[in-house]
């Protein structure tokens, strides 16, 4: 079945359609990881976005365990060309027919380097992929200027808290859309995770005593999480350690005055290099994020900056002066993408009292 | 950390000759690392023994040194330019083993020399077995069980409790030299008794055998603050068990999973930040196909085949940067030079597919076994770029210029589904046709992948290759059914074979339909950054980025594919200073190649670089888009020259000497009437097409002839014939391959062989220096010794060589280059073959004397005069040295190729020896080329009854060397009457002591082996000569190159310091 992927400027790629035939409006953002597939599409920071992979070749190991929620996030799937066969020792099933089980539609067959250009050029905009031949641009593009992603953090917390039994520390990770390797990698490292759902008012989660706090990743603008940022506003008053990512990074530094902005197409893929003021190492990173922390609006009083993009020289991570408290943009916990910055999570352990 | 301010001299060393293993990727990395050091201000010197090299030029290094890689030689040089560092990692294993041998003597340290790049003890870690199996084990990286041994009994016992089949790898050679796979106590004995002999430090690694599992390579990068990033990964096609050099190799890996990936990216970081690596290093591990379980097979601590392949295959420079790390910059400092925004830390991402296949050298050596083992045999390789993985397979098989160009080039097609089962075991170079045959007859992916472990997604790929040939044939070509084709890249001519149409037919539905190439940039980073760097590869479907520049005007630059025996890297240094050249008159330059081992790949060298196959279709995709002004082939090499046509038939102009004139030259009868009308002689003889009108020409010219196909390089198939039976056998051979154009035969003269090339600009021309080689004709102009100046032609001679070669150059318009072989026999002189373009010999003659012809001649063909750039004309005045250029042979590495010379190139590569004295040259040139003799002063002589008379000279001089000689029967009746205490041995098939227990007890130095003609493998020579190849004994099969070398010997036996010559500082005119 023949499908289009138009964009808000009034450009259509024709291809074919993949996974489920409905129409779909999200943000189309682009990934430039060569492996991980899975690990994007069930990334729940992709909530909202269609995601266009720059690796021609998708699918080519078919759909293994390797998930980092329940259920792909991302609103659409763009690829060059989906393996007919896949091929590997845990491979249960091809890409294609996980995308209908979970009807995320998605569209193959599109020339994605000539949509990256278009992204990198214009910036980061909105798309529809839709099935229909006799689609109307006229009716379609003022549907596209109007979405927003909104509030989706809501959309892919977790209902309920759970909690991953471990024998040392004992973490309270808000969940504003985890990946699941982040409460593993915490897990790996002999801690108690508690998962609260992202509107867990902070009293709730300072009365269990946690030896330290995780701020997880998770999708959309940080500025639609004005409640969230009130309840990070005392997780911060609190002497608890705090270790965040992503969102978590910049949910905490506007709870205390800093600002984020848009950046034009983001950072999302498994090659970024970072650098540690601390010691001046670079490290390769994995990112996925559309907005950044403007590093000259944090009073340096509150934060200094602690890691930043080698590349473009934005904020990567920020350490709060006189808190046990620091964070990053980018992602330690990897899946997709390498793992060098894991590192990381053992310097959390350390501000909880020690690695044991 | 900005560069370490102490480092301002270094001396870099360069991998010597060209041998299977250790090829043209070693100019490419160490030119782009002198560049790199030059561009930060250091002064660089430079040695390396191998003069068709483009880092060897007085442009890329401040002194050249063209001399033999020994240390005694470095030595010298270290004491003579006081360099502060050295940099071993950039001239392959021969250069990384020569930076550990002054290291570990401790010349280094005592002259306040600085190994940089990367440290002995690193370098210790890696190389050495048991130091680096420990090392593993200290951080728990795995490899495979084994045990370093230094002697057969210790392998045997030790194979014994881990269990047959092993796997066998020499301590400190190149290419796998020597190592292989047992699979009993019979294999395990031979193979490690010879891989024992051949291991500089005489260690054999005996280690489980993970053959089948899957092979995976990472290219990793580190400064010295730690900072550590892979480049790239690769997977091999054929799993573990072929050499990666042999194997078709993708990027990046098609069939790992991001946990996976990142398991053996994590791992190799882990190895190089252990091993305290700075620069570059290659990482090879076997996975196991069904489980997360993982072998370290072996580390790289240098740049390496694999990443010359990354390079070019990411756009990332990783010579260039290693260069700068070990200058003290660390990667975060270092620019992206592709896209001018990024810094060298980060990891390239790729949004297309990369294919390297290997060039296997059987077209040549078509008794050599075909089996691919752990033993490299692949003399060059050719890389294609597409969006898809059967594009690229598709691009790449037909780069490879073996008359392959579809999955059905080799036709196994006679063979029963039980036959093919079987054949599928034997793992050649054929072996992807055998899957697409196995595939046409129903065979199960499942049951493919059982025999072969190739895994079934690649497996999968040749289907979809082979259920596209099928529609073809089946099914009315319909535009959709014709867009699918091309965007694997089915070429026009197969599709048209396959639906039954014209070419012509084909190309004009494409081009009516909209389906046309499109070319995409290799970036670095995925299309995430603009990128400044115009480095395309082509592909269907998709949109084009390439745009057409204009204003300048516009050459387009025909590279010369694979390194092949033959047509090696002497053409690719043609290319680049062509481009160069074109360049500086202000002319736009495009290079179109597919070598990713070469300089003229490197993203830098032309204005625009066209990563392609070098067909007449893929051109023309070029040059739809670019309308050059012209294109220039004369460069090239065969590969280029064989484009004219269609070039002219687009409609571009050939720069330089005309097509029609580049014909009157291969045209037997267009250039026989041109050798009437200038009056010079040849050889008598004919065209043909068939072996009776062979054996006609031949019997009425008289027996010997001179048998080859018209069109070839490197004398490739060409014979001397002594009988009709001769004739038939060679006449076969040829015609195996459909011949477009006559076969030659012409009447065998045997006298003096001498060379020249010219530059000529249609009126005046300029011969740089006279070679002449030391063996005789007979033997292929490229396997011979040769010598500049002339040593022992008359005046007489040469004034009739300048006569004759001015009057073929302008007989035959001749506009840039021409190279004419010539017999002289006493004071007559005739013509062998006039090639109207650049020769093998152009580099060498350039850099020795001092003429640097590829850029006269580049001048000369946009219309600039030798007179006009105040050059002399004629023949250019002597120099006061001598130069002599040494054939280099890796005979070793072919299981059952015959080592004889003949009138067909065998070596792979060269080196050169240069100095004051004839003697002296050609001591230096036999060293360079290896051959440091005498070690234990014994030698077996055999020769044919022709060169019996001349062998007593021979004899005597080794004997006044003090060689004990061995010889068979008649050879030694034959000597002891005239002399020479020659002792007897029996023949193969007699009673031991035999000559083969002579050569096989390791006493021996030297086999001088005259073989009687005819390629009778089972000769008793043929044996003996195989068996001394393969146990290092070095043997000579022409009277002529056993003189040279006793005279070599003399001239070491008065002793005396080696004088070095700077090349830089060389200047005829």
């Amino acid at each position: 079945m023949k499908a289009f992927l138009i964009l808000e400027d009034g450009t259509v790629f024709q291809g074919m359609s993949i996974g489920s035939p409905r129409e779909s409006i999200s943000e189309i953002v682009f990934n430039t990881s060569m492996t991980g597939y899975l690990e994007v599409l069930t990334d729940p920071s992709y909530a909202g976005q269609a995601v266009a992979m720059t690796y021609p070749l998708i699918g080519n190991y078919g759909v293994t365990p390797d998930m980092e929620s329940e259920r792909p996030w991302a609103e659409g799937y763009i690829v060059r060309e989906l393996s007919r066969m896949p091929s590997n020792f845990r491979s249960t099933g091809a890409i294609q027919d996980f995308l209908r089980q979970h009807d995320i539609p998605g569209i193959a067959g599109i020339d994605t380097r000539a949509l990256t250009k278009i992204l990198r050029e214009k910036g980061t905009m909105n798309g529809m992929i839709t099935t229909d031949e006799d689609y109307c641009l006229a009716d379609i593009l003022p549907r596209l200027k109007a979405y927003t992603t909104g509030n989706v953090v809501d959309k892919v917390t977790c209902a309920r808290i759970s909690v991953l039994k471990g024998k040392k520390k004992r973490v309270a990770l808000l969940d504003l859309g985890a990946k699941q390797n982040i409460a593993r990698s915490l897990q790996q490292r002999g801690c108690e995770v508690t998962i609260y759902p992202a509107r867990t008012c902070a009293e709730e989660i300072l009365s269990a005593k946690p030896d330290g706090i995780m701020l997880s990743n998770g999708p959309g603008d940080p500025k639609e999480c004005q409640g969230i940022i009130q309840e990070i506003k005392k997780l911060y008053a609190s002497d608890v350690p705090i270790f965040a990512i992503c969102l978590g990074h910049q949910l905490m530094a506007l709870a205390n005055g800093a600002d984020t902005h848009k950046m034009k197409y983001g950072h999302r893929g498994g090659n970024h290099p970072v650098k540690d003021l601390e010691t001046g190492r670079v490290y390769i990173s994995s990112q996925n994020h559309g907005y950044v922390v403007d590093a000259g609006s944090l009073d340096p009083v509150v934060a200094v900056p602690a890691f930043v993009n080698v590349n473009d020289g934005t904020n990567e991570g920020l350490t709060y002066t006189g808190k046990n408290i620091f964070t990053v943009q980018f992602h330690p916990e990897a899946c997709p993408g390498p793992l060098d910055s894991g590192y990381l999570f053992d310097r959390f352990m350390g501000m909880m009292g020690g690695i044991q | 950390m900005p560069k370490n301010p102490q480092i301002k001299k270094v001396l870099v060393i360069g991998s010597g000759p060209i041998v299977i293993g250790q090829a043209a990727e070693f100019d490419y990395a160490g030119t782009q690392a002198c560049r790199s050091l030059k561009e930060e201000g250091v002064e660089v010197v430079l040695v390396n023994s191998n003069p068709a090299t483009i880092m060897t030029d007085k442009e890329i290094a401040d002194q050249v040194y063209i001399e033999p890689l020994t240390a005694e030689v470095l030595e010298q040089i270290i004491l003579k330019e006081k360099p502060d560092s050295v940099l071993p990692t950039l001239g392959g294993q021969a250069g990384l083993n020569l930076g550990m041998e002054l290291a570990e003597s401790g010349f280094l340290e005592q002259h306040g020399v600085k190994l940089i790049g990367t440290t002995a003890e690193t370098i210790f870690k890696a190389e050495d077995r048991q130091a680096f199996k420990d090392t593993m084990e200290k951080i728990g990286e795995p490899c495979a069980p084994s045990q370093v041994v230094h002697r057969v009994e210790d392998g045997v016992a030790f194979t014994n409790t881990i269990g047959y089949p092993v796997v066998l790898r020499p301590a400190y050679t190149l290419g796998g030299s020597g190592g292989g796979i047992a699979h009993n106590e019979a294999e395990l004995v031979d193979i490690l008794t010879n891989g024992l002999r051949l291991s500089r430090v005489g260690e054999v690694l005996v280690e489980r055998c993970i053959a089948g599992w899957k092979e995976i390579e990472y290219e990793v990068m580190r400064d010295a603050a730690g900072n550590c990033i892979t480049v790239c990964n690769m997977e091999n096609i054929d799993p573990v068990g072929v050499h990666t050099g042999d194997s078709i190799v993708v990027a990046p890996s098609q069939t790992l999973g991001d946990k996976e990936y990142q398991m053996l990216r994590s791992s190799a970081l882990n190895i190089i930040s252990e091993l305290g690596i700075t620069g570059g290093c290659n990482v090879q591990y076997a996975l196991h196909p069904t489980s997360f379980e993982y072998c370290v097979i072996e580390v790289n601590p240098r740049v390496s085949r694999s990443s010359a392949l990354a390079s070019k295959a990411t756009g990332y420079p990783i010579a260039k940067v290693a260069a700068k790390i070990a200058l003290g910059y660390t990667l975060d400092e270092i620019k992206n030079a592709i896209t001018q925004k990024t810094y060298a830390s980060f990891e390239p991402m790729l949004d297309y597919c990369v294919v390297k296949i290997p060039r296997l050298p059987f077209d040549k050596f078509i008794t050599a076994k075909r089996s691919l083992t752990t033993q490299m045999k692949a003399t060059g390789e050719v890389m294609s770029i597409c969006t898809n993985f059967e594009g690229a397979l598709m691009k790449a098989i037909r780069s490879l210029e073996q008359h392959v160009d579809s999955m059905m080039s080799y036709d196994f097609s006679a063979l029963s589904k039980e036959e093919l089962k079987k054949r599928l075991q034997k793992v050649d170079d054929r072996r992807i046709w055998v899957i697409a045959e196995a595939l046409r007859k129903g065979i199960s992916y499942e049951e493919i992948h059982a025999v072969t472990m190739i895994d079934c997604w690649f497996i999968d790929k040749i289907a979809i290759l082979v259920e596209m040939e099928q529609r073809l044939r089946q099914e009315p070509l319909t535009p959709e059914l014709l867009r699918e084709a091309k965007r694997m890249e089915f070429p026009d001519h197969v599709i048209a074979a396959l639906t039954g149409k014209a070419e012509e037919e084909v190309r004009t539905m494409r081009y009516g339909n909209g389906i046309t190439a499109a070319f995409k940039m290799v970036d670095t980073c995925a299309a995430e950054f603009a990128a400044e760097t115009p480095y395309y590869y082509s592909c269907f479907g998709s949109e084009n980025e390439a745009v057409q520049t204009m204003g300048r005007k516009k050459v387009l630059v025909l590279g010369s594919g694979p390194i092949r025996i033959g047509q090696g890297i002497e053409f690719d240094y043609c290319s680049v200073h062509c481009t160069w050249a074109f360049a500086r008159e202000g002319y736009e330059t495009i290079i179109v190649n597919n070598n990713p081992e070469t300089v003229s790949t490197d993203f830098d060298i032309a204005d625009k670089l066209y990563f392609e196959p070098l067909t007449p279709e893929d051109v023309e995709n070029i040059v739809r888009l670019e309308q050059p002004d012209g294109a220039v082939v004369q460069f090239g090499g065969q590969t280029a020259i064989k484009l004219t046509e269609s070039l002219m038939k687009m409609g571009v102009p050939i720069l330089g000497t005309k097509a029609e004139d580049v014909d009157a030259a291969e045209d037997r009868e267009l250039f026989d009437k041109i050798l009437e009308q200038t009056r010079i002689p040849r050889a008598a003889g004919g065209t043909v097409f068939t072996a009776q009108e062979a054996k006609e020409v031949a019997n009425r010219l008289g027996y010997p002839v001179l048998v080859r196909p018209s069109y070839v390089l490197g004398g490739q198939g060409m014979q001397i014939a002594y009988s009709d039976q001769e004739i038939e056998e060679f006449m076969e051979i040829i015609n195996r391959i459909a011949q477009d154009h006559p076969i030659l035969v012409d009447k065998y003269l045997q006298g003096k062989e001498i060379e020249v090339d010219a530059v000529c600009d249609g009126v005046d021309i300029l011969i740089p220096g006279i070679m002449e080689h030391i063996e005789r004709t007979g033997v292929h102009s490229g396997d011979s010794i040769s010598v500049y100046p002339a040593p022992t032609i008359s005046q007489g001679v040469k004034d009739k060589i300048v006569a004759y070669t001015r009057r073929l150059a302008q007989a035959l318009h001749v506009v840039g280059l021409i190279n004419i072989q010539f017999i002289a026999m006493e004071e007559e002189v005739y013509v062998i073959e006039v090639n109207p373009r650049s020769s093998r010999t152009v580099p060498y003659i350039s850099k020795v004397t001092g003429i640097p012809i590829v850029d006269l001649a580049t001048r000369v063909i946009i219309g600039n005069t030798l007179k006009g750039m105040g050059y002399p004309v004629g023949l250019a005045p002597e120099a006061e040295y001598v130069a002599i250029k040494m054939p280099v042979f890796s005979f070793e590495k072919l299981r059952g190729a015959e080592i004889s010379l003949g009138p067909e190139m065998k070596s792979t590569g060269e080196c050169l020896g240069i100095g004051k004295t004839f003697d002296e040259a050609l001591y230096k040139a036999f060293l360079g080329a290896g051959v440091q003799l005498p070690k234990y002063k014994q030698m077996i002589m055999t020769v044919k009854d022709a060169d019996k008379p001349e062998s007593v000279d021979v004899a005597r001089r080794f004997e006044a060397l003090g060689y004990k000689i061995y010889a068979t029967r008649s050879t030694a009746k034959f000597l002891q009457k005239h002399g020479v205490n020659a002792r007897r041995i029996n023949k193969i098939s007699q009673e031991s002591p035999n000559v083969m227990d002579l050569i096989l007890g390791h006493r021996i130095d030297l086999v001088i082996d005259t073989p009687t003609q005819g390629r009778d493998k089972s000769r008793d020579g043929f044996l003996i000569r195989r068996n001394a190849i393969e146990t290092g004994v070095y043997c000579i099969t022409a009277m002529d190159t056993a003189n040279a070398l006793a005279r070599s010997l003399e001239h070491a036996n008065i002793g005396g310091k080696l004088e070095l010559v700077d090349i830089a500082k060389v200047k005829n005119i």
